[in-house]
């Protein structure tokens, strides 16, 4: 067991964990952060992602012991008194999910974008968000979505 | 009876924002593996690397030393735990040959993922640990995964007991076909091989047991499309009453038809958790899900045209051999015969014939994955018309439109009844759309240049059967249940509506239409709508969501609900008013007696029904009514879709430039969300058209075992779709809608491969299989450079 501590929507906790369990378990499991979700087991479908020192990863390839003295953000974080982030606005706004299972990831890997790049080309969100499965919205709305956040 | 034309309400047809959304984006969503209750264990399944293997002995004594570990089973040590074998509730032959299928083998393992042992412990890391120290002894068996090889003479055989592979052969037979055929001036023969696909909702199935060992209940929450046949199926399986069993799906992430299913993890872990009296979780991974959840197609198809020497289509002959797997699951043989109506699309013929035989492979069981037998008849019929277009040398949009069925209701060779529809009126729309003669104009000059990328331009003229489906027809075909569904409609007495919906929604956004189609008859706003799904405690009777017939079927029965709240509020109203029922108009939720001001809203009425101070005598007190609507027909959507793609004629590499969709899914309730079905469909059926593809080896291994080898596409390998509407109301129910889940499917696979064909042909190659990958691409090109 190793003793870290991580920032987890501004709240910092202390941790003893095993060297093996990855960081989206940490959230979900020990944290109680359910928000974020567990799609696949290769790292592809980035249902998992949040933020980590402000850059989108896929929490099931980061050993949580990885994230000892990090300061992460995870979907239950990105509401501010009650308002939704204009990221989240736009989804919902553009129809951008349907079941909701890849919408944590989505909605943040696409903050992750916006705050690189604000006014994304539709070539550029699409390679963007290449590393997040979405198999409802067929990504249409998705795209629309990002595209209504960088103009808002 | 009312019309589609007489709602005016302020709802239907508007895109309302979803009430599901603000959960889901925040993080709240109740998904299985976000439920977790004091005292829980948790299950993990050993499963046999082999495709075909005797199970000599299964050693459990390691795996239940582990630490962590409660218990550990094999097939054997649960045999007497289960009343019967996993069901199939559609054996569709009365000499259907369906082995018992437990949750666990025991004789013999089938597929390479068969369950032979399971492990339960304290954590979801010491099962895992501690099954992998279960040493299970195999024999390998000779393995047999190609569909047309394990029907063969001498195929290694599944189920020792039937001494074949072969579970049953059905026919659909109309018509002077042998006669068309003989008289035709032209015909077209075509083999199509319809690739097994992997379903991949992204959230991997999830189940959690709470028993009650003092009152025998069981609870089973479960990633699930159909919680209410799983309680009937749940009953049967665990040998207690249906009482005693409540099956929740609580927020589900997609389903696709995968989780239309009763699965061995669910019975496993009731068993477990009556056994053990705990509560038991058991969370698919996503490598697991690539084998221990059905797959989709697998289908060989020989489909034949015979036709006059115009191009008029005068008989069609299919023959499909159809891949069980190595079980029958849920629906899994009746999945192909769901297209075996279907496979002269939307064109007007003589003569009928389709022969379909079910075969056990050494591979995961099929079953219905988006679509489910109708995007493969789609793709042979469609395929084969532009073959017959290019056998005569004319367009493909000439020689459909001398075929479409043009007068509604139809009644097809096949035997079935079209609603409505109007197929030249969405083919007109997606040629304009696309502006179809410039993109011919581009082609051919393209070729004529010798450009390096070539144009292809596919059409898919699709029409499908959805909204399952009147009661009768299902039993005349031997599906196991009815296609009904229920609804009911309940005003709390201070006005709120709480609608109970027999439908369980996935991501359809069933809480917000159908909050609008009951704002929309009570005039009031759909936030002062509650619609509860998804809970056999709370709505005791219901179908589920498959085969695009929430809407058509459950949305319809909430119409006829409603109606029947307002037949009852008719009556109070006209009591309390002092007036004659036949003097009330009503509108918008509101009864003014005739020539007067002189009225009540509905809400009103609501609360005097509580308050039961003054009902007329004999009324019950009270405003809920339940309606179960039995549809008269299945729903017939249709349309045109059309794309563009462009191929490197060096390279084979094919990408998809253009995509217009015109769909008729008759009257729209929230055309933002129909628009997403649309999308959603539309890329799945891309995604088989250019990348997805199962593939086993010849030992019976999943080569493409999870999503790095099988290719899901994400947003960089898709473009933004072109989308448009022509409406034909269905004119068998009040509010005229159709299904619409499935039709993107199953007109986009074909639309896409067709465009592809259609660059190719131009260099003399017509025959190419799916996905149509840069290598098949490329080899089909330098075949034609020889």
């Amino acid at each position: 067991m190793r003793r870290v501590a991580i920032t987890v929507n501004g709240a910092r906790h202390e941790l003893e964990l095993e060297p093996r369990e990855l960081l989206v378990y940490v959230l979900r499991e020990r944290l109680g952060l359910t928000g974020t979700n567990v799609g696949c087991d290769t790292s592809s479908c980035g249902a998992c992602t949040v933020l980590l020192n402000g850059e989108s990863v896929k929490s099931c390839t980061v050993l949580g012991v990885q994230a000892d003295g990090t300061d992460i953000t995870t979907i239950e974080g990105l509401v501010t008194n009650g308002e939704l982030h204009p990221v989240q606005q736009a989804f919902h706004e553009s129809h951008a999910l349907q079941c909701g299972y890849c919408t944590p990831g989505m909605v943040l890997a696409t903050v992750s974008l916006l705050a690189e790049s604000p006014h994304p080309s539709e070539e550029e969100i699409r390679s963007a968000l290449d590393g997040n499965l979405c198999r409802c919205t067929g990504y249409h709305n998705i795209v629309k979505a990002v595209q209504a956040a960088a103009g808002a | 009876m009312t019309t589609a034309e007489t709602q005016t309400g302020a709802y239907i047809g508007t895109s309302v924002p979803r009430k599901e959304d603000r959960a889901l984006l925040t993080g709240r969503g109740r998904y299985v593996d976000n439920l977790s209750v004091p005292g829980m264990l948790w299950l993990a399944v050993v499963r046999s690397p082999h495709a075909h293997a005797r199970i000599k002995k299964v050693d459990l004594k390691a795996a239940r030393a582990a630490e962590g570990v409660v218990a550990a089973y094999s097939g054997d040590d649960l045999a007497g735990d289960f009343a019967g074998p996993l069901p199939c509730a559609w054996l569709v032959t009365e000499d259907i040959k369906a082995p018992a299928h437990w949750p666990l083998a025991r004789d013999k393992a089938r597929y390479a993922g068969d369950g032979v042992a399971v492990v339960v412990a304290e954590s979801r890391a010491a099962a895992k640990d501690a099954a992998e120290l279960v040493a299970v002894d195999y024999e390998p068996l000779p393995a047999v995964t190609e569909v047309e090889a394990a029907a063969a003479d001498g195929a290694p055989v599944l189920h020792d007991d039937f001494g074949t592979n072969v579970s049953y052969v059905w026919k659909l037979d109309a018509g002077e076909v042998e006669r068309c055929f003989a008289d035709a001036a032209v015909t077209v023969k075509e083999r199509y091989f319809q690739t097994r696909l992997i379903p991949n909702a992204i959230e991997p199935r999830g189940v959690l047991v709470q028993p009650n060992p003092a009152t025998g209940e069981l609870a089973l929450f479960t990633s699930t499309q159909v919680p209410h046949i799983l309680r009937t199926l749940s009953a049967m399986v665990m040998g207690v009453p249906e009482s005693k069993i409540r099956v929740v799906a609580p927020d589900v992430g997609g389903g696709f038809g995968s989780k239309l299913n009763f699965y061995a993890e669910e019975a496993l872990a009731m068993a477990i958790a009556r056994k053990l009296g705990r509560p038991v979780k058991w969370i698919e991974e996503r490598s697991e899900a690539y084998v221990a959840t059905i797959h989709g197609r697998d289908v060989v198809q020989e489909i034949e045209l015979a036709a006059t020497a115009e191009g008029k289509v005068t008989a069609v002959r299919t023959r499909l051999t159809a891949a069980m797997g190595a079980y029958l699951q849920l629906v899994t043989p009746g999945v192909p015969l769901l297209g075996a109506w279907l496979y002269a699309g939307c064109y007007d013929v003589a003569a009928y014939s389709f022969q379909c035989t079910g075969v056990f492979t050494n591979t995961t069981p099929t079953d219905a994955y988006r679509g489910a037998g109708r995007p493969e008849a789609t793709y042979a019929i469609e395929r084969a018309m532009d073959a017959l277009a290019r056998k005569l040398g004319k367009d493909p949009v000439e020689v459909r439109r001398l075929n479409f069925i043009k007068e509604f209701p139809a009644t097809i060779a096949s035997g079935l009844t079209i609603d409505s529809g109007d197929y030249h009126a969405s083919l007109d729309k997606a040629l304009a759309l696309s502006g179809y003669e410039a993109l011919r104009a581009e082609q051919k000059a393209r070729k004529e240049r010798g450009d390096v990328k070539q144009l292809g331009i596919g059409l898919s003229t699709y029409n499908e059967m959805c909204g399952l489906a009147p009661s009768r027809i299902l039993g005349a075909i031997r599906f196991g249940s009815g296609g009904w569904d229920a609804a009911t409609v309940r005003f709390l007495p201070t006005g709120t509506v709480q609608v109970i919906t027999g439908t369980s929604p996935h991501g359809q956004g069933h809480e917000t239409s159908w909050s609008q189609i009951v704002a929309d008859r009570f005039g009031i706003s759909p936030d002062e709508v509650e619609v509860l799904h998804g809970d056999t405690a709370i709505s005791p009777m219901g179908m589920d969501t498959y085969g695009s017939r929430s809407l058509a079927v459950g949305g319809v029965a909430l119409w006829h609900a409603a109606e029947k709240v307002i037949v009852k509020a008719r009556t109070i109203v006209a009591h309390q008013l002092e007036a004659a029922e036949d003097d009330l108009e009503y509108a918008n939720g509101r009864f003014t007696v005739k020539g007067t001001d002189k009225g009540m809203h509905v809400k009103e009425a609501a609360l005097a029904a509580w308050l039961a101070h003054n009902l007329p005598d004999g009324l019950e007190p009270g405003l809920e009514e339940t309606a179960v609507y039995d549809p008269p027909n299945f729903s017939w959507p249709g349309g045109a879709h059309v794309s563009v793609v462009e191929v490197d004629t060096e390279t084979g590499d094919t990408r998809l430039v253009r995509y217009v969709a015109v769909d008729d899914v008759g009257k729209v309730i929230n055309p933002s969300i129909v628009d997403g079905q649309i999308h959603g469909g539309v890329a799945q059926g891309i995604a088989a058209a250019l990348y997805e593809e199962a593939a086993y080896d010849e030992d019976g291994n999943l080569t493409t075992p999870n999503m790095t080898g099988y290719l899901v596409p994400s947003a960089a390998d898709l473009i933004s779709f072109e989308t448009a509407r022509t409406e034909s109301p269905s004119p068998t129910n009040p509010m005229g809608v159709k299904g619409v889940g499935e039709t993107g499917t199953i007109a986009a696979t074909v639309c896409v491969m067709n465009a592809v064909v259609d660059c190719l042909a131009q260099f003399g190659v017509d025959d190419l299989q799916l996905p149509a990958t840069p290598e098949r691409v490329w080899r089909a090109l330098e075949e034609a450079r020889r």
